[in-house]
């Protein structure tokens, strides 16, 4: 079992990172630049390599976030899930109604779409409720023609400006009708006999909140996000299984450790980095390291102006000053045990 | 009641010229005055009926085809205007005067509905294709079977054609091109186009009609190496000439000095020692037919110094001329073919030498057929190892059988059909797209002659003179020697000649330098843990210096020869050590100072 455990081991001083890089790197090379469709969603959610940069640059937001949101046992039929999805789904003022402003009159003027509202399920009185919940001024409805009527008035009983209107209206058509905040266009997916919600958008605290939803499996592609709910250890895990599902999904094989190491050291900080010049690359310890790879005066002036030592820590640094680097046989030390009689002879 | 539509735009060579409110009727009438030649017959005209506007276009530039109009449903090219045509009466300009034949831009082919050939012309169709083959380009029409291939293939056969070696003029001994090829036995393929012929390119072939057993040879031609017959190369197989001209000038110089062409005396600056010069006439250019070879001198020069240099207290120095003569590159040989003397442009004597030299096809060299299908040479075998049929007949070429089906080049194997009756029967065959010989005709051909229709034949080791146990199919494939000869090729570098500013090795063949050794190949030394090697390709092998260095300061400090001592020149101390680093890192440090900041090197003793 020891002797398991010891082969299976890297030996010392292995550069794991660079191996890492280029077992990523190479089947990268094969990527095709062909994208698959996540089912149900119909945006066109980015993979393949334009989704690995992504990952790797750290963005705050991706370029289109989903969740995938799993329901309690009780709900998982695709027709509670269904509902499910319903009750998720933000709509707001703006997707069932026009809202209008006269300007002349300093009225707003929010027109119902029937049409539109009919494929969200939205009654004229679900707007009329959140559009009166969102402008506390009074509404004068026209029920024959659905039209929501909204008098504003400005501060301390004075006529309200055109500015405040317009902000007014813009609020207005903002305003959340039913669903989570920040959920769009929830659909159901069936996927190996269990039926799930696949949503766009991200808003994790809003969706455990209804009964429904599996608290415990809730998933976002925003990798930041899952690190401002669940923290760093979360992120490294969302960072591992992005990336494995972006090269799964080329069918490319890359051994899991290698993906791994590539997470830890995006998340070793405490906080999730970018590689490049503003994340990993850009603090790495000698000053050479780092002005050999971006942005070469600005780190020279800086050492220069602090007077900078460089140990000559990093790989770079070493092959730059023509010495042998501090990785693999490089790193070894060799210390003869005399015998004694040369020992005395020492210094 | 539809609406009244709007008049339509007319615009002439791009630009707005009015408004008409039938456009079909202006079209119409504007091609009927073209075919009557009221219009000149480079007038093109298009009509968009969606957008309503009509271009008229007359302008440079335009690619154009020809087309036979076609008339209700009748072509204008009637058998008895065919007949005169065929018998010399009317030429093709006649027939463009008459209105049967016009010339159709890429935006008046947009109104066009073309029949491929007169049995499917329909009262729909405006014009008659001249003949399908005619979609293809100049060098697509010069291939045999382009319809049997795969269109890739087909792309890399036109690439290709251009690349390959043959009599590109005829008149090549009296010109003096940088570099040219003449193949020693040129011939013209054996399976033809009709472009082929129109064009004449008989009288410029590039290539040779070689026999061709599809088969495996012992592994050496997997993976598209060729197998090539020795014997059939000493006898002359794909032999070239490659003719190379060297050229130099008598400059003038301001201040009325000059170049000399004369054999340089052995006080000129660079004299490049006696043997150099050996093969010079009197007139310090080689004669013709002297064989040379790595540098010697072609053209001996010698010019004017660079700098004037100050008198001395005797008088005028001495001139002492530089030597600037045209030799011969590195690894090069040959014999001098000729040399002509004449006046340059600018009235200086100016000299020219044709050096030749024989390519003889080598392991490594590169040939072609017409169908995409190259190779290169993997193994040279005597006629005697060759396997042999019955008849005696010992393929010239081995070309493996695993070239063919993934690539889809039906065409190659076609033509081996057409090659082999063409031989049989002494006739060119004709391999024209969609109307050439067929695979019938050829087997009609073979079985006449006694052989196997399906051009497979029994061969026999020639090794072991035993029979091979499955038969093998040969003919004959017209291949062309392309111009990536290994002799113009081959490098190699242990040491060399190294860059004066960088210190590193030269780059290029031409410079006789190294391969380098970038940043990927370093990563991959890197991963493999092997530091000491990364060392030595990147420091000892490359731009390895010792420079001294203040161990007070930090600076690179130097030896004082005066007073024999190492010093510093910055802090003054003479506590110098010698610091083994590259050139490029000294370098580094020179320009870092360059930009007002000063790095100091720490030294310490390694642990």
């Amino acid at each position: 079992m020891a002797s398991k455990k010891f082969s299976s081991q890297v030996a010392a001083f292995e550069p794991v990172g660079v191996i890492a890089a280029q077992s990523i790197g190479e089947p990268g090379t094969q990527m095709t630049m062909r994208t698959f469709h996540y089912a149900g969603v119909a945006e066109h959610v980015p993979t393949g390599l334009p989704r690995l940069i992504e990952i790797v640059d750290a963005k705050k937001i991706p370029k289109k976030p989903i969740m995938d949101i799993y329901l309690k046992s009780d709900y998982r039929t695709e027709e509670k899930a269904r509902d499910v999805a319903y009750d998720l789904e933000s709509v707001a003022v703006k997707d069932v109604a026009n809202v209008g402003d006269d300007l002349e009159k300093k009225k707003i003027i929010v027109r119902f779409k029937e049409k539109d509202a009919k494929e969200l399920k939205v009654t004229f009185k679900m707007l009329r409720d959140a559009v009166e919940k969102a402008s506390a001024f009074d509404t004068s409805v026209n029920d024959a023609e659905k039209i929501l009527t909204i008098a504003p008035r400005g501060k301390k009983g004075l006529e309200i400006t055109l500015h405040a209107l317009r902000r007014l209206a813009n609020s207005l058509r903002s305003a959340l009708i039913k669903g989570v905040p920040g959920v769009k266009r929830a659909v159901v997916v069936r996927e190996g006999g269990e039926s799930f919600i696949r949503a766009s958008g991200y808003n994790i605290e809003g969706v455990i909140a209804n009964p429904a939803v599996n608290p415990k499996k809730v998933y976002t592609n925003n990798i930041k996000y899952i690190e401002s709910v669940y923290g760093i250890e979360a992120a490294r895990n969302a960072i591992l299984h992005e990336i494995k599902q972006v090269l799964d999904m080329q069918k490319l094989y890359v051994d899991i450790r290698h993906i791994m190491l590539v997470s830890d050291a995006l998340c070793a900080e405490g906080s999730v980095k970018s590689v490049g010049r503003h994340g990993l690359s850009g603090q790495k310890a000698g000053v050479l390291g780092r002005a050999a790879f971006e942005e070469t005066i600005k780190h020279l002036v800086n050492a220069s102006v602090r007077a900078t030592d460089d140990a000559l820590v990093g790989v770079t640094e070493n092959i730059i000053v023509g010495q042998t680097v501090p990785m693999g046989t490089g790193k070894i030390r060799l210390m003869v045990s005399m015998p004694k009689k040369h020992k005395a002879k020492k210094e | 009641m539809a609406k009244p539509k709007k008049p339509a735009k007319v615009y002439v060579n791009g630009k707005f010229a009015g408004e008409y409110d039938k456009p079909e009727d202006l079209v119409k009438r504007l091609r009927e005055k073209r075919r009557t030649n009221e219009l000149n017959y480079q007038t093109n005209v298009y009509y968009n009926r969606k957008t309503r506007e009509v271009f008229i276009n007359t302008d440079s530039g335009r690619v154009r085809k020809p087309y036979i109009v076609v008339e209700a449903g009748k072509s204008r090219l009637t058998p008895e205007i065919l007949e005169k045509a065929k018998s010399g009466m009317l030429t093709w300009q006649h027939l463009i005067k008459m209105g049967v034949v016009e010339y159709l831009d890429a935006e008046e082919e947009e109104n066009t509905y073309v029949a491929l050939d007169e049995a499917g012309i329909t009262e729909r169709h405006t014009h008659l294709e001249l003949d399908p083959a005619t979609i293809f380009g100049i060098t697509t029409s010069m291939l045999p079977y382009v319809e049997h291939n795969s269109s890739p293939r087909i792309t890399m056969a036109c690439a290709m054609a251009k690349q390959s070696l043959g009599l590109y003029a005829s008149n090549y001994l009296n010109r003096y091109d940088t570099k040219a090829y003449a193949m020693y036995i040129p011939q013209q393929p054996l399976v033809q186009t009709s472009a082929y012929r129109v064009l004449g390119m008989k009288n410029t072939p590039a290539g040779q009609n070689f026999v061709v057993a599809l088969t495996s040879y012992k592994g050496y031609n997997m993976a598209d190496a060729l197998v090539v017959n020795r014997s059939s190369i000493d006898r002359g197989l794909g032999r070239v000439v490659m003719l190379k001209t060297y050229e130099t000038e008598e400059r003038q110089y301001p201040g009325g000095q000059k170049d000399k062409i004369e054999v340089p005396d052995p006080s000129v600056v660079g004299y490049r020692g006696e043997e150099a010069y050996a093969k010079l006439g009197e007139d310090g250019v080689v004669t013709p037919e002297t064989e040379v070879d790595d540098r010697d001198v072609l053209v001996g020069k010698t010019s004017p110094p660079r700098f004037l240099e100050e008198l001395s207290v005797f008088g005028a120095v001495e001139e002492k001329k530089r030597e600037s003569s045209l030799a011969l590159k590195a690894r090069e040989h040959g014999v001098v073919d000729s040399v002509l003397v004449t006046e340059g442009p600018s009235g200086n004597r100016l000299v020219k030498v044709r050096v030749r030299s024989v390519k003889v096809p080598e392991l490594g060299d590169k040939f072609a057929s017409r169908h995409g299908q190259k190779g290169v040479i993997g193994l040279l075998v005597p006629q005697e190892d060759m396997p042999f049929t019955k008849d005696g007949i010992v393929p010239d070429l081995i070309v493996n059988p695993h070239a063919i089906p993934s690539r889809m080049t039906a065409g190659h194997l076609l033509e081996t059909l057409g090659g082999k009756a063409s031989s049989l029967s002494g006739a060119f065959m004709d391999g024209t797209s969609f109307s050439g010989n067929t695979e019938e005709d050829y087997v009609k051909i073979l079985k006449e002659r006694g052989f196997d229709e399906s051009g497979e034949e029994i061969l026999y080791d020639g090794i072991t003179g035993e029979q091979i146990k499955s038969r093998i199919f040969i003919g004959v494939v017209y291949y062309q020697r392309l111009h990536h000869l290994v002799s113009n090729k081959m490098h190699m570098r242990s040491r060399g000649p190294i860059q004066l500013l960088t210190h590193q090795p030269t780059e290029g063949r031409a410079r006789e330098g190294g391969l380098r050794f970038g940043e990927m190949e370093r990563d991959c030394l890197i991963g493999y843990g092997a530091s000491m090697l990364i060392k030595e390709r990147l420091l000892d092998e490359s731009d390895k210096t010792v420079q001294l260095v203040c161990t007070e300061c930090g600076a690179v400090a130097n030896h004082d020869f005066i007073k024999h001592k190492d010093i510093c020149p910055v802090c003054g101390s003479e506590s110098v050590e010698p610091i083994e680093m590259s050139y490029a890192f000294k370098l580094l440090l020179d320009e870092i100072k360059s930009l007002y900041i000063f790095p100091r090197l720490v030294l310490r003793d390694k642990a």
